[in-house]
């Protein structure tokens, strides 16, 4: 029969089916339920099955403190595991599959470990998987992994769209219940700005759940009532299906907007939004959650929290049971047996533990006082419960009350620690609350919802004149004082029967006893021990009951025992909230260089250097292997003229009376004084002695300097200027701005180069060897009058030109050099021609500039000057960095040319076999020169300078690579640098 | 985390990249002597680790660039004070 635990009313639309699928059975439900609440009106009592025992597990609780039923929602792609059926709030479609069992959820193969229990106790993974030492790996570790875990990952791409929000009030008011529906009203009344959260998809916390008045009328029409005005007002954003999930530095809140019905709607939507709230002041108005008793097969599908089954029959209008029991140690129990008979769900006892008068009348209950309940009976329903007298009930429903904790989570983000408060059996927040944060309310330990109201009403007032609004004078609502008296009951002996503590993880009150007595005093060694409170739900149910129960344990009291604390986030949150839109391509953003447009119509292949999109290589039709098109573009180049596109490489412009001082105190070498229209090279150290960078500085005028860096150092190089100039020298005049992407610039280099560009510079430029040599530098004109600069520098070893436009100018200057170059055979190259060049040239790049490499390591030990203090001077002289046995870079060559030589293989002397106490070092760069014919690399190696023409092996294990090869100078063409200054 | 800019008012941390204690602009002027070894030594890798107010450098990348000396409570993350790092400089002395 459809839905054949739905009674009259509630807040569900009894009016408008909705249909879902659980484990593949078509069921339905009505708008406004949960999954939970449709599961349990269709009489779903088994969801899911326990995360060690497998034992048959049904709801617990209607709210995110959901232990048990947690599920796989959809399917394909879209799965998500591990969701609380408990807060989805139901669609038409839904497709729910409990979790964790092997075979049917009636009779999962896995179950055999709840018969295997003995053995598996607090700390059996410790204790069991030790010996012998072998098998972890191979068995112990694969069987645990196959075993553990609740749901399964869908293992695609989320295909789920998500975002990030920014949002900024006066005062974040968490929790929409009495008391923080209470603040909200008097806050928003002063004019402050306010925000409203709630996790709920329904605002009103538990007036949604209890059948109590307020102002003359229900609790539910009073929060639907307060909404609606809260909703007309301007300074007010109401976020409903909001968690709240952690609470960070100076006001920062983080939340998760839950919008998959939008998102089901249109898949651009986003499913969850995670906003990021700055709030001067926050409110926590969090209530409280109910907490369980630890008694002999306290877990069976059908013993629930009292204020569950509470809330399922007055808000979702269904019966958990057709003979539900109660049991508690407090007043609030008492008023799920009252609530159920008004509701006309039988209710066949109420069991309380506490030795004092009935509470309520109770209608067709037996009722028993100073009894507890000490086992149960049904496997996959709960069909009686035995009495601490005896006496065995027929039930198939048991409601749970061991009382109420405040819900605290938030107020120990900040590492608040909370304090027992005896009164209330639980604890409450201490003092030292994130700042900026008060609580009111059950939150705070106010049990009493009279109370609550006016401490809500009372705490919106006085933290919005905080911040200097004027509230307007009102009254709190009203409503009957109901009084709370609870008397702890952390549970009751179970013989050999189990007594559940947290249901997620399957701990139980021995667990904690076994803990206790092999000496875990502490709650942190015992939660670790026994992994109480460590599930997903973080022990909301299970935490303050396994501190009373380690209490008892060690005989002392529950200040003495002390508790853990939380940590965000409140609810588990998808990862993909975190990442929002930065995914993918969106991970972060995509630069193009200048001739990117040009380059795609050339067919190049693209690679991502520090951010930049560069060509790679430029395939000719009929080549198949990226050698033929490099090989090919470094013979071109050298023969005649090639273009790359160095735009990339980082450029500062720095201008000031006080630049070349500035620029002797960062680079290793002289620069006091490079005359007006040269370029020098320069080395920069850290302070460590390091290389940092290295790059070519100009002088365009007196007072003018154009830096380059590397392409990957391009920020940090221009941070460490940053630092230099304003922490240590702030009274030099020196103004930086980095230009690196309002200029193209590209490099043209060979013997041609020069002959090429007099076609593209205007006449009146000069730049014949004569007048403008090897290391010039100056403001030109080209293509009729467009300004433009010129270096002469060279990284390829030829006669060698950077020519730089405004970026604008960039795509079609690329047009105009190919043209211009078509009767020298230009040829345009890539980041892979780029890279030959430089290891035929001996040039160090990212692969030696490591972090470990000195000036001297990399032979370039002449430039560095003894005259000036610059950065890295001083720790650059330590000892142990000039020793000459240092790994020094130097140059290799395989013996027999026709060997394959490879970068990252380690260099060994000629009979050693490879150890870490043999290595001598390593090849850091490798090519295949087409100018020599065979590979050539740079590297490592101890005392390298002075073993040039030693022969010692280059050996890669990963690779089975082993060769001869010759150590030689790095400069492998032209080592005397003719070809640049003709 | 907020930092309140001098110039620019409360600005998200996101929009800093944090380096390290202060003390890194005290760099010592004595390179010329032997003894400044220790100095240079003492300078680059001695940090005192404080368990309370921390005097530290943050750098607004995402922002003007300019370099702040921040003091930060290390224990509750509570933000003192925001200086302008090269105010620091020329006040402990660094000119020309």
């Amino acid at each position: 029969m459809s839905q054949m635990n739905r009674i009259k009313g509630g807040l569900v639309n009894q009016k408008k089916s909705i249909s879902f699928t659980f484990n593949g059975q078509i069921l339905t439900g009505f708008e406004g339920d949960t999954l939970a609440s449709a599961l349990l009106a269709n009489n779903k009592k088994l969801v899911g099955r326990s995360f060690k025992y497998h034992r048959p597990r049904g709801i617990v609780t209607a709210g995110s403190e959901e232990p048990n039923a947690i599920m796989e929602i959809g399917n394909g792609a879209y799965k998500e595991p591990n969701t609380k059926a408990t807060i989805t709030q139901l669609y038409n479609g839904l497709e729910a599959n409990s979790q964790n069992h092997r075979g049917p959820l009636g009779f999962d193969l896995m179950a055999i470990t709840d018969f295997l229990s003995p053995l598996l106790g607090a700390g059996f993974y410790y204790k069991t998987f030790m010996w012998p030492k072998a098998f972890w790996e191979k068995f112990y570790e694969p069987a645990i992994r196959n075993a553990a875990g609740l749901g399964t990952l869908s293992t695609e791409a989320d295909p789920d769209t998500y975002d990030k929000g920014f949002r900024y009030c006066d005062i974040l008011i968490i929790g929409a219940g009495a008391t923080g529906l209470s603040a909200a009203i008097t806050a928003a009344s002063s004019g402050a700005k306010v925000i409203l959260a709630d996790e709920d998809f329904l605002m009103g916390g538990r007036l949604n759940t209890e059948s109590i008045k307020i102002d003359g009328g229900s609790g539910s029409k009073w929060a639907k009532d307060t909404v609606a005005a809260l909703s007309t007002m301007e300074n007010v954003t109401l976020m409903s299906d909001t968690t709240i999930f952690g609470v960070y530095d100076h006001g920062i809140y983080g939340a998760i907007e839950n919008r998959s019905s939008e998102a089901r709607e249109d898949k651009d939507k986003p499913r969850q939004v995670n906003w990021r709230i700055y709030a001067k002041r926050s409110i926590l108005c969090a209530g409280a959650i109910e907490r369980s008793i630890a008694f002999g097969n306290n877990d069976r599908p059908g013993i629930m929290l009292a204020s569950a089954v509470r809330s399922y029959a007055n808000r979702f209008a269904v019966a958990t049971g057709d003979k539900v029991s109660v049991y508690t140690n407090n007043d609030d129990g008492w008023t799920t047996a009252r609530d159920l008979v008004l509701k006309n769900v039988r209710v066949v006892a109420v069991i309380d533990s506490r030795s004092i008068s009935p509470v309520l009348r109770v209608p067709g209950a037996e009722i028993f006082m100073g009894t507890d309940v000490v086992d149960t009976k049904g496997r996959r329903a709960l069909k009686s419960i035995k009495l601490s007298n005896g006496k065995t009930i027929d039930t198939d429903c048991l409601a749970v009350s061991g009382g109420w904790n405040p819900n605290l989570h938030l107020t120990c983000h900040h590492r608040g620690i909370p304090k027992w408060n005896g009164e209330i059996a639980s604890f409450i927040p201490d003092k030292a609350n994130p700042p900026g944060m008060t609580v009111a309310g059950r939150a705070k330990g106010t049990m009493v919802l009279s109370d609550a109201i006016i401490e809500g009403h009372n705490e919106g007032a006085s933290v919005a004149s905080d911040l200097g609004y004027k509230v307007k004078k009102s009254d709190p609502s009203e409503t009957p004082s109901v009084s709370y008296s609870v008397t702890a009951n952390w549970g009751v002996p179970s013989g050999k029967n189990r007594a559940w503590v947290d249901l997620q993880n399957d701990v139980t009150a021995k667990d904690i006893k076994l803990a206790n007595q092999e000496g875990f005093k502490s709650v942190e060694h015992v939660k670790r021990y026994t992994t109480l409170g460590m599930a997903t739900d973080q022990g909301k149910t299970a935490n303050v009951l396994g501190i009373g129960i380690m209490a008892d344990n060690m005989g002392q009291t529950i200040e003495e025992t002390g508790t853990t604390i939380f940590r965000p986030p409140y609810s588990p949150v998808a990862i993909g909230a975190f990442a929002g839109r930065r995914r993918g391509m969106e991970f972060y953003p995509t630069r193009y260089t200048p001739s990117h447009k040009w380059s795609v119509e050339q067919n190049a292949i693209f690679v991502e250097v520090g951010m930049w999109y560069r060509s790679q290589w430029f395939p000719l039709p009929g080549e198949t292997h990226w050698r033929e098109s490099v090989d090919r573009e470094v013979k071109q180049t050298r023969a005649s003229v090639g273009i790359c596109d160095v735009t990339t490489l980082g450029k500062i412009d720095i201008k000031g009376f006080d630049v070349s001082e500035f620029l002797n105190k960062v680079y290793v070498n002289a620069f006091a004084k490079v005359p007006v229209g040269k370029t020098r090279y320069g080395l920069m150290l850290r302070e460590d002695g390091m290389v940092m960078d290295d790059g070519t500085t100009a002088r365009l005028s007196e007072n003018h300097f154009v830096m380059t860096t590397t392409t990957a150092n391009a920020v940090n190089v221009y941070r460490h200027l940053q630092f230099c100039h304003q922490c240590l020298w702030p009274d030099l005049d020196v103004h930086m701005i980095s230009v690196t992407e309002q200029f193209a610039q590209y490099a043209v280099a060979g013997p041609n180069s020069r002959k090429l560009l007099q076609k593209v510079i205007d006449s009146d430029c000069d730049i014949s060897n004569e007048a403008f040599p090897y290391m010039a530098a100056g403001e030109i004109t080209v293509c009729g009058g467009i300004p433009a600069r010129l270096f002469r520098i060279s990284f390829s070893g030829e006669l060698a030109y950077e020519i730089a436009v405004q970026t604008r100018y960039g795509d079609s200057l690329m047009r105009v050099l190919m043209e211009a170059g078509e009767e020298f055979n230009v040829v345009p190259y890539g980041t892979e021609a780029l890279g030959v060049m430089r290891i035929e040239k001996g040039h160090a790049a990212g692969p030696e500039l490591n972090g470990q490499t000195s000036a001297y390591d990399l032979g370039m030990g002449g430039m560095v000057s003894g005259k000036k203090d610059f950065i890295g001077y001083k720790l650059g002289l330590r000892e142990d960095l000039l020793r000459d046995d240092r790994m020094q870079m130097v140059g290799f060559k395989p013996v027999n040319t026709q060997d394959l030589l490879q970068a990252g293989s380690h260099l060994l002397n000629l009979r050693d076999k490879p150890s870490t106490e043999t290595d001598q070092g390593w090849i850091s760069s490798c090519i295949y020169s087409p100018i020599l014919g065979h590979y050539i690399g740079i590297g490592f190696i101890k005392s390298g300078h002075s073993r040039k023409g030693e022969f010692v092996r280059a050996v890669d294990l990963v690779r089975g690579n082993d060769i001869e090869v010759e150590i030689c100078s790095p400069h492998f063409v032209d080592p005397e640098g003719e070809r640049l200054r003709v | 985390m907020i930092i309140n800019h001098p110039l620019l008012g409360p600005r998200d941390s996101e929009e800093f990249v944090y380096l390290g204690a202060a003390d890194l602009i005290n760099r010592p002027n004595n390179w010329e002597q032997d003894a400044s070894a220790e100095d240079f030594y003492q300078y680059q890798y001695i940090r005192e680790n404080i368990a309370g107010d921390h005097r530290e450098l943050w750098y607004h990348e995402q922002g003007d660039q300019s370099w702040l000396v921040v003091t930060r409570n290390t224990l509750s993350h509570e933000i003192i004070n925001v200086e302008l790092a090269q105010d620091v400089s020329r006040g402990i002395g660094r000119g020309k």
